[in-house]
């Protein structure tokens, strides 16, 4: 108890400080604030991932009712892995950010942001309590805002932010009415009220409960199709920003997921196939529209939602499995979930950090003017791709072993042979595929044309590798990549107990014969793949000897004959995925204008493709355009005349003030009509 | 480790066998059969020639790219026996494993900043990806039909019946051999004898790959031959005694090997543009395959 009210007055007591100390050390005490907060509620979570099950209740006011604070596994779980995205956030940032450092105030205003965004993340973990739960969310929505629009001169960072404030406010909207709900059947604002509720009313009404939650969290998680703030607000801010917003703020709609599926009783089968369904087609839709972008960082953000749909079909799987009653479904689902939150974390932020070294160093974000950067930087192109192999999903790195578990699930699922299961697993089973071979598409091309090759542009200031300070959190991040690669077993079993909560839903009783097959399993990843980097440096040696005492020329890129200058006739990014785009076109939208070469001595030609999304057309801007034209209708009230502005308040008050009057003799009316 | 062996074995002289079938379809007799190998001892021979324009990416590239290949082939199990890497799933770390090795030849070729390589790479990213639910799909039905989720577990309980099964066995045979000729880029695909840089896919990636990197690449399409073609020999193999199995395994990998020349010989290359849908079109034929196993299942009826 004295342990939260001491951070609460550490948290205070700095966002009074900050803003009135230099430049230079603003970052440094908001990165030993933030390495220090994690250490504070890392301490309570570590022992609570273990079992230890922690909760405190505040006796709170009149309107909160009582604030239960409880740190179960799956908060732990979350905590841990937002207080490490935080803090190489912040290492990061300190760094990047000395480009700012003019921007004094806006700097403060930066820093304070980063630690409310902390403060606010693990809260939301940890209260139970709806109204103040839906109060950290708020602190955590309006501080992510304050950190996309750092950079608010910019025209489109503002345009992305306030789309991102009204997104986020529209699932506010949602969870609030799931609240309300809540109290209004039960009269309690803790958690523990969802699940009375739940299982006092028959599935269906849960089911409509749990979806009300669903869509609150989705639109922060973006899934498809609430996901359209998401490739706006990640380019606009700051890398690190991108990296720390990628990798757990969407992540904490993730969270409130698993905590509703933990707390409400329902249907699991169906809601099951649901989640599954909606996973599939987030997780391709998100990929297929990766490919297609020619801003890295809008690239990466549409590849969050691609991940967010894996996470989503781990999910479904273990729903399924709560529903089947199935202890192995429930294992590899969820497990796999828990471990692709925490791997996505990791991937998604070092890429994000590697596109803000690219960045700072070309000042440029289009991939079709980048180019050939392996020579010029070797350490982040490394970084780079091991992130891109990782996100990829391919052994030996992190990324594989989540979606090895969601595989797993998939296939051992089949053993219930309903056929509705069999092919919603199935067309699971297609959706995972799709998306890792598209995955590996769009990662070569982003990869190939930002660092290999030859330069596409010429850049006033040769693009230079980032500071060692920038660097080094990468490198911490890309140990822990192949860590979970190399050591996968300890990772899954870390999930032991934030796993227990689920398979206590289902009475599970006997033992968990299952989770020892599939750590055996897990030991068996982890062997093959130190074994496959045991061989590939092998092979690398061999070939090192082999060759040692061969002549080596060096000389152009064969050209075919042609012997001229090739640069500029390079594979471009665009041309890459020009096969994919032809396919994909259908589906997808994408505005083109072209003007070819023609004639004996053609003169200049070009070429231009705009991807847009399709469903953002649909489903945002459609209706947006459609409530603006009717509420165009009513522009002529608003015509500037002081006086009519006046003429409308007194017709409010007075409104307002024959209303009772009216309803009294309303009812008189009705009363005389009854007595007739 | 037997399967290792075999399948090692198989690569000396699979290609010869294809190019002795190609030459005997055409009225010529054709080199040894040995002459592939031979051809690639003297490529590991030679120096090499880089590119000014390539960066260390282009120097580990090939060599991942085997070692990926290799640790494929310890997957695979044979007969009985199980690969050297066995558990449950390990067939999605096979396609995973071949998957990362392609990532590097992709980006390997990016790397020189060709303008012709970079066409070979976007088509092979393209149609491996497009192949990939073929395989999926086929090894999901499979572990639907025998309960098992590992290659080992999958092919020893794997009992022909009934009509069906034999059927599906058939189309597993096909769907399998056309991955193996879309991984391999050969006909119907891709053309490995073209002349014409424009109307390749993987040749065209390996242009400025010379000396041991080329030998090792070269190598990697001769043993994945033999894995696929050991993927095949694992259907019927069953519970032979170890001899017949292993004389079963030979016969497959020539029957194979000849039917890739026969193939060659007497089919053209599609046109690129209509790649896609070929390569789309044995994920149709996987799902047969499953409606196959639901139907044996007794789920249909």
């Amino acid at each position: 108890m004295a342990y939260i009210q001491t951070y609460i007055a550490i948290l205070i007591i700095s966002l009074l400080v900050i803003p009135f100390l230099k430049v230079k050390w603003k970052g440094i005490s908001t990165l030993s604030l933030v390495i220090f907060n994690a250490i504070l509620s890392g301490y309570h979570a570590f022992p609570a991932l273990l079992g230890e099950k922690l909760e405190f209740i505040f006796p709170g006011s009149i309107v909160t009712g009582a604030v239960p604070i409880r740190i179960d596994a799956l908060s732990a779980w979350f905590i841990l892995l937002i207080n490490f995205t935080l803090i190489t956030g912040a290492l990061y940032g300190l760094h990047y950010m000395k480009t700012y450092r003019k921007q004094t105030a806006n700097i403060s205003l930066h820093c304070l942001a980063y630690l409310l965004i902390q403060s606010s993340l693990i809260a939301i973990c940890v209260i139970q309590n709806s109204l103040v739960f839906l109060f950290a969310w708020e602190i955590m929505t309006l501080s992510s805002f304050v950190l996309i629009i750092f950079e608010y001169y910019k025209q489109d960072t503002l345009k992305a932010g306030i789309n991102f404030l009204i997104q986020s406010h529209a699932g506010v909207l949602f969870l609030t009415l799931g609240f309300i709900w809540v109290y209004y059947r039960t009269g309690s604002y803790d958690f523990d009220a969802i699940s009375q509720f739940s299982s006092s009313f028959p599935p269906i009404v849960s089911l409509g409960l749990f979806f009300s939650f669903f869509i609150g969290f989705a639109i922060k998680a973006g899934f498809v199709p609430f996901h359209t703030w998401l490739p706006y607000a990640h380019p606009a801010s700051p890398s690190h920003i991108s990296g720390i917003m990628s990798g757990v703020i969407i992540k904490i709609g993730i969270f409130g997921i698993l905590r509703m599926l933990q707390l409400i009783q329902t249907d699991y089968i169906l809601l099951g196939y649901i989640i599954l369904v909606f996973s599939v087609i987030s997780g391709v839709y998100g990929v297929m529209l990766a490919i297609l972008q020619h801003n890295l960082k809008k690239l990466l953000a549409y590849h969050s939602i691609e991940n967010i749909g894996i996470i989503g079909i781990g999910i479904g799987l273990g729903t399924l499995g709560i529903g089947q009653q199935n202890i192995t479904l429930i294992l590899l689902g969820f497990g796999g979930a828990l471990l692709h939150v925490l791997n996505h974390s990791l991937f998604k932020s070092l890429l994000f950090y590697a596109a803000g070294n690219v960045y700072q160093a070309t000042h440029t974000m289009n991939i079709e003017h980048l180019g050939g950067l392996v020579k010029r930087m070797p350490q982040s192109a490394i970084l780079f791709l091991i992130a891109a192999l990782a996100i990829c999903g391919l052994p030996p790195f992190n990324g594989f072993v989540s979606e090895f578990l969601i595989y797993s699930g998939l296939f051992d699922g089949m053993e219930n042979k309903a056929m509705l299961n069999i092919v919603v697993l199935l067309f699971s089973v297609f959706g995972m595929v799709l998306i890792g071979g598209l995955a590996i598409l769009c990662f070569t091309k982003a990869f190939g044309s930002i660092f290999l090759g030859n330069p596409r542009h010429h850049f006033q200031e040769t693009p230079i590798e980032s500071s060692t300070g920038k660097l080094l959190p990468m490198y911490m991040i890309s140990a822990f990549i192949l860590a979970i690669g190399l050591f996968p077993k300890f990772f899954f079993s870390l999930l032991t107990e934030p796993l227990k909560l689920y398979s206590d839903k289902m009475n599970f009783t006997g033992n968990f014969a299952q989770s020892v097959q599939i750590s055996g399993t897990m030991q068996a990843i982890g062997f093959s793949a130190a074994g496959f980097i045991v061989l590939g440096l092998l092979i690398f040696i061999i070939r090192k000897a082999v060759t040692a005492q061969k002549p080596k020329l060096i000389s152009a890129t064969w050209g075919c004959g042609y012997t001229g200058e090739t640069k500029k006739m390079q594979y471009t990014a665009s041309s890459f995925i020009r096969s994919y785009r032809k396919l994909a076109e259908p589906v997808l939208s994408v505005r083109k204008k072209k003007i070819e070469i023609d004639g004996i001595f053609p003169v200049s030609g070009w070429h231009e493709t705009h991807p847009y999304d399709k469903i953002e057309k649909w489903f945002i801007d459609l209706p947006w355009r459609r409530l603006k034209f009717f509420f165009g209708k009513f522009r002529f009230l608003q015509n500037g005349n002081v006086q009519f502005y006046v003429l409308y308040g007194t017709i409010f008050i007075t409104l307002i003030l024959i209303f009772p009057v009216l309803y009294e003799a309303f009812k008189k009316i009705i009363y005389f009509l009854n007595q007739i | 480790m037997i399967s290792l062996v075999l399948i090692l074995l198989t690569s000396l002289f699979f290609m010869g066998v294809v190019i002795r079938t190609k030459s005997i379809a055409s009225g010529r007799k054709g080199p040894g059969l040995f002459q592939p190998m031979k051809d690639l001892f003297r490529l590991w021979k030679k120096g090499s020639v880089y590119s000014n324009t390539t960066s260390f990416i282009f120097q580990i590239a090939p060599s991942i790219y085997f070692a990926s290949i290799i640790m494929a082939i310890l997957v695979i199990p044979f007969g009985e026996y199980k690969g050297i890497i066995s558990f449950d799933g390990d067939f999605v770390f096979f396609a995973y494993v071949l998957a990362l090795g392609k990532f590097f030849s992709i980006i390997g070729a990016l790397d020189t900043g060709s303008s012709f390589e970079g066409m070979g790479a976007s088509r092979e990213a393209l149609y491996s990806m497009l192949a990939e639910p073929a395989f999926f799909i086929l090894m999901g039905s499979f572990a639907l039909y025998t309960g098992h989720t590992s290659f080992h577990e999958i092919f020893t309980s794997l009992h022909f019946g009934s009509y069906i099964s034999y059927g599906l066995g058939a189309l597993a045979t096909f769907v399998l051999v056309m991955i193996a000729m879309i991984e391999n880029s050969r006909m119907p695909v891709d053309d490995p004898k073209t002349h014409l840089e424009l109307t390749m896919v993987h040749e065209v990636m390996i242009l400025d790959n010379s000396g041991f990197d080329l030998g090792l690449i070269l190598y990697g399409t001769n043993l994945k031959f033999a894995m696929y073609g050991a993927l095949i020999a694992n259907f019927f193999t069953g519970s032979f005694p170890i001899l017949i199995s292993i004389l079963i395994f030979f016969g497959v990998q020539i029957i194979f090997a000849i039917t890739v020349g026969v193939l060659e010989s007497f089919s053209a290359r599609f046109r690129m543009g209509n790649n896609p849908q070929f390569i789309f079109t044995l994920t149709s034929i996987s799902i047969l395959i499953f409606f196959g196993v639901l139907l044996i299942m007794g789920k249909f009826i």
